[in-house]
């Protein structure tokens, strides 16, 4: 380190929560919202998921075949690249590992891919062994269309931008391959704790 | 959407504070001097980061408002947020000469260039206007003459952020109109808008949708939402509106 700006304090810092937060990170209490473009409004009787890119067979799912799958109710953190943190949020969706039974596949890689053109990329691992899930509700209430309803891609333990709103599947690739914001520099992976923002961090 | 990738590797830069001024009561603009600095398009932000003097840190965003130029200055608009952490640092305690660091440009998406052409709609709520005002200003120093319309929502005409110069840019440019709304307070015989923006607003301010505006919104995210909705109701292709987020959320 060595640079220290003249006379800033900064928020008491003495509050146990504050091993939760990642560094660079900072509490809300509300539920910012972040997206490059309109809402998309999909009506739910055209609505798909599908599995789909370097897999033996593709799946697909309406979205009362994705209901009908059983669901998880979890309670995590979350981690957004624009520096805010929200601790016990309260999530109910299908487990991506449910999704995946079944799935002959030898991709290493996954692009999920959404409503209005937004993709983003992570490793096949990353979504599997109960790290990752389609969420449909929120603090026990259907997704808002705001916040990525129907269904958004919940994956916690990765910057936001990585839990893709309006998620429409999941595209599954033997290379990794830079999604929307990746490409215009964002990090590939996005890990909160080692503040991997952007390119190169 | 495919974007030109930004593989330059963001490291952090001391920059200085080389003039400060008032533009409302709440929001201030910081000129700083960034040695180094590789440039940025109109559009863009960068992250700050304050560093106390036991090694604890804050990082926020910020958009650039200033024009893209050759040189190592840019500009900064901060809004004083009452309970916010960095903002009342910024525009508050922060003087010449004193140094801060940040590391960008960041965001390549919501970002306008001359080359990208027009006409240009840009929607604005409160500090939304910062990085509007950088594509205005650069739209000004090319001298260009891309049909541009900037809808601006503010409570009141004091907290109306760079009002003479958007009056100076509306007198001395060709093809700006600049339109406010004033949702508080309006001084009398005001006889521009005083509602938040809505679908009739859009329907008398916004370009035709057949003439395929490229459409730039920032603001609070009630405001973004509201207004990228009513145009895409109104024919605007989804494709060809940007949105960026500020609210209260940020410090």
């Amino acid at each position: 380190m060595g640079f220290v700006s003249r006379a800033f304090k900064g928020r008491p810092r003495d509050q146990p929560r504050d091993a939760r937060v990642p560094p660079g990170q900072y509490l809300v209490r509300d539920f910012p919202v972040l997206s490059a473009g309109p809402t998309p409004h999909t009506p739910l009787a055209e609505w798909s998921f599908s599995i789909d890119g370097e897999v033996d067979a593709e799946k697909h799912w309406t979205w009362e075949e994705l209901r009908a799958l059983p669901s998880e109710t979890v309670t995590r953190d979350i981690h957004c690249v624009t520096k805010w943190s929200k601790l016990d949020t309260i999530w109910e969706g299908v487990s991506v590992d449910t999704l995946l039974e079944g799935v002959e596949t030898a991709a290493d890689y996954v692009m999920a891919v959404c409503d209005g053109g937004y993709t983003t990329n992570l490793p096949l691992e990353d979504l599997t062994g109960g790290k990752a899930w389609i969420a449909h509700a929120f603090d026990g209430q259907p997704l808002e269309s705001q916040h990525g309803g129907p269904g958004r891609l919940l994956v916690p333990h990765l910057y936001f931008w990585k839990s893709a709103k309006w998620i429409r599947g999941l595209r599954l690739m033997n290379d990794d391959s830079p999604g929307f914001w990746e490409t215009y520099g964002y990090h590939m992976y996005g890990d909160p704790w080692l503040e991997q923002r952007y390119s190169g961090d | 959407m495919a974007g030109t990738a930004l593989q330059r590797r963001l490291t952090w830069r001391v920059a200085e504070v080389v003039d400060l001024g008032d533009e409302t009561p709440r929001v201030r603009s910081l000129v700083l001097s960034v040695p180094g600095w590789p440039g940025h398009l109109a559009g863009q932000h960068v992250d700050v980061r304050l560093t106390a003097d036991d090694g604890y840190q804050a990082e926020r965003s910020y958009s650039i408002a200033s024009a893209p130029a050759a040189g190592e200055r840019l500009t900064l608009t901060v809004e004083r947020l009452a309970d916010g952490e960095v903002s009342p640092y910024l525009a508050g305690e922060l003087r010449a000469g004193d140094k801060l660091e940040l590391r960008g440009p960041i965001g390549g998406y919501f970002v306008w260039d001359i080359a990208i052409g027009g006409p240009l709609l840009l929607v604005a709520g409160g500090s939304g206007i910062c990085p509007l005002m950088a594509m205005l200003r650069l739209r000004q120093a090319a001298g260009s003459d891309i049909p541009t319309r900037l809808l601006y929502s503010s409570r009141s005409l004091e907290e109306v952020i760079y009002r003479n110069e958007l009056d100076r840019l509306v007198a001395t440019g060709t093809a700006l109109d600049v339109r406010l709304t004033l949702t508080r307070d309006q001084p009398e015989r005001w006889a521009g808008y005083h509602r938040r923006i809505d679908t009739d607003m859009l329907t008398e301010v916004a370009w035709a949708p057949n003439e395929r505006p490229l459409t730039f919104v920032c603001g609070p995210t009630p405001l973004v939402e509201s207004v990228a909705e009513s145009l895409v109701n109104l024919g605007h292709e989804p494709t060809r509106i940007k949105t960026e987020r500020f609210g209260p959320t940020g410090g």
